[in-house]
């Protein structure tokens, strides 16, 4: 069962945030969407969970538009991790992960339920804050409970759909660099073994990079480059893209980074907007 | 499953909140059975109740039956519509502090109330002295579809927007009001004041045949909207995740809050602070899951109300005060205190 846009286009009053989207979330892979801040990351991401109407084109989950699919059946299937989450009740962080069960028979409410709430607050890293208030808790623990929750929504294939979608936008943006790479890792070994399409919207390129098969860099809201995080890192490229100067780093084993120079103050002496004495 | 996934263990059992609660609420009514300008003690209307001729004078089964029981039945009914609704209504609005009367339904029914209390010329328009009641709710569901209507861009109702127009038609009715204030005679001026202070001096046998339904229904439907509260906790698109169509959630809890405050505000007035304080306070009992939020605020608030009518029939006896004056009176510093105590746990 395979994510799937097609010439997707989604305008918004008069601006066009995507154009000409035709892109694919395949079971068992991670797709990670890179690209400036704007280029139309977190638009997509919304496009495929439903939450926005294509203005043209289609998206698909399993060839079925996804308004054709009922909202309920859907969220058994497809789970989101929100950019930031603003919780403004004292639920603690169990019962945060609880209600990723809501969409699911037993509502929440069974042990089953409970169970899973607990493993996938492990799974996130999370598990010591289950009794906290999730309103108390940090930048990067608020996090890993939402993402907790995420794995819940969609902890077992149901009957009517065995395949899932996960859905992550900027998962690590809060987290230090160790939570950061294991919770890669573990999205990664997810999309593995439960066959899931997991896309991922970042910003990081190297992390990106490392826990996707593929990337797709978005510019202007159009698809630029896709393919192998290797074909689509390319320092040319990404200079064009980003406006700066890109290095590529390459390790014995195969691996890589790129990295961005400091522009201003290395290229370009003249540039003093400020006032010097 | 290990022994660390038991449910939060800070809070109290449902069992026993809501056990508690009902036991609150059966004290508070015998309270409010027993004061007032005759004390009749509790054996003794048990007696009553029960239909034992002996031992239970003509005169104190007429009091007790025909004016304390009804009115004791409206307390509680109002109490918890009322607060179910404010429990609601926080949980659409996403904000803690929201109360039943943003909608406009309050100021819409005070609208109706005021029309007709003007109008007296219409007062045999209904029987049973049903008009007031009648252009009061008419009044309050009116003022709700308005708001909802206004509110509407584009097909879609943001809570921003519902909370402006809401704003906005209160303001205008409160206009209105004030305009028939200004026209109608002593008499009527009191009568509308009075009005808007909110008293359960209304309430008959008549009166629950009408409130007890509507409330009952109203509170029973809300119920129902108990877990997509829950995920609009999180955040509209957050509940949209989780299979909410949030839309039509907004569009069944607004109407199920007007029926169920229309109804109540039409036969009482405007009660004011039981909707935002008890769910308010019982949130940081229970915790703020509507499955037992809604049900632990209807018994809250019908206790409430008991205790504060069975308050305002004694303090000045034999006179009573509206019920509204002393909700608010008590209300707003209790509320006060809440929020500074919640300050202060932020701060800490």
């Amino acid at each position: 069962m395979t994510l799937r846009a097609d010439r997707l286009r989604v305008r918004v009053g008069a601006a066009t945030l995507l154009d000409a989207i035709t892109l694919a979330a395949r079971p068992g892979e991670v797709l990670a969407l890179i690209g400036p801040s704007g280029a139309g990351k977190t638009t997509l991401l919304r496009a495929w969970s439903g939450e926005l109407r294509p203005t043209a084109g289609a998206v698909t989950l399993a060839g079925v538009p996804l308004a054709a699919i009922d909202p309920r059946a859907l969220a058994r299937a497809r789970a989101v991790l929100p950019q930031q989450a603003s919780l403004r009740f004292p639920l603690t962080a169990l019962e945060v992960v609880l209600l990723g069960r809501l969409p699911h028979p037993s509502r929440g409410e069974s042990a089953a339920d409970l169970a899973i709430a607990g493993e996938a607050l492990a799974l996130a890293e999370a598990d010591h804050l289950a009794e906290r208030l999730a309103s108390t808790l940090s930048g990067g623990e608020q996090q890993r409970v939402q993402l907790a929750r995420a794995f819940a929504q969609i902890w077992e294939p149901t009957p009517a759909q065995a395949q899932r979608v996960l859905l992550l936008d900027e998962p690590t943006a809060s987290l230090d660099p160790g939570h950061a790479a294991r919770i890669l890792g573990r999205v990664r070994r997810f999309a593995r073994a439960t066959r899931a399409a997991v896309v991922v919207a970042i910003h990081d390129l190297n992390a990106g990079a490392r826990c996707a098969d593929r990337l797709a860099l978005l510019d202007g809201g159009r698809v630029v480059a896709h393919g192998r995080p290797a074909a689509v890192l390319t320092p040319a490229r990404l200079g064009r893209c980003f406006g700066a100067a890109f290095d590529l780093f390459t390790a014995a084993d195969g691996g890589f980074a790129v990295h961005p120079r400091l522009l201003a103050d290395e290229t370009d002496e003249t540039y003093e907007p400020w006032k010097t004495p | 499953m290990s022994a660390a996934w038991r449910a939060p263990t800070r809070r109290l059992r449902p069992r026993v909140v809501l056990g508690g609660l009902a036991l609150v609420v059966v004290v508070a009514a015998l309270v409010e059975l027993s004061v007032g300008a005759a004390t009749i003690d509790v054996p003794q209307h048990l007696r009553c109740l029960a239909g034992e001729a002996t031992g239970c004078a003509a005169g104190e089964r007429y009091i007790l039956l025909s004016l304390r029981l009804p009115r004791t039945l409206v307390a509680a009914v109002v109490g918890c519509g009322l607060a179910v609704s404010g429990a609601a209504m926080q949980g659409l609005f996403r904000n803690p502090l929201a109360d039943p009367g943003l909608i406009g339904v309050s100021s819409g029914a005070a609208l109706g109330a005021g029309v007709a209390i003007a109008l007296e010329a219409g007062a045999e328009l209904l029987p049973f002295g049903l008009t007031l009641p009648a252009l009061a709710f008419a009044g309050g569901l009116a003022a709700t579809c308005l708001v909802h209507r206004l509110a509407q861009v584009r097909g879609q109702t943001s809570v921003t927007s519902l909370l402006l127009a809401g704003i906005a038609v209160s303001a205008l009715a409160g206009a209105v009001i004030g305009l028939l204030g200004y026209i109608a005679d002593d008499q009527q001026l009191r009568d509308l004041s009075m009005w808007l202070l909110g008293g359960l001096g209304g309430a008959s046998g008549d009166v629950l045949l009408v409130l007890v339904p509507t409330v009952a229904i109203a509170c029973a439907l809300l119920w129902r909207r108990a877990r997509a509260l829950d995920a609009l906790m999180l955040g509209e698109a957050e509940a949209f995740h989780l299979g909410v169509d949030v839309e039509r959630l907004r569009r069944r809890v607004v109407a199920e809050v007007a029926l169920a405050v229309g109804a109540c505000v039409a036969f009482t007035g405007v009660i004011g602070f039981v909707g935002l304080v008890v769910p308010h306070l019982l949130r940081g009992v229970v915790g703020p899951r509507h499955r037992l939020l809604l049900p632990a605020a209807g018994l809250g608030g019908a206790a409430l109300l008991l205790l504060a009518d069975a308050a305002a029939r004694t303090v000045l006896a034999p006179a009573e005060l509206p019920v509204g004056i002393l909700t608010a009176l008590l209300g707003a510093p209790v509320f006060l205190s809440l929020l500074a105590r919640a300050r202060a746990a932020e701060v800490a």
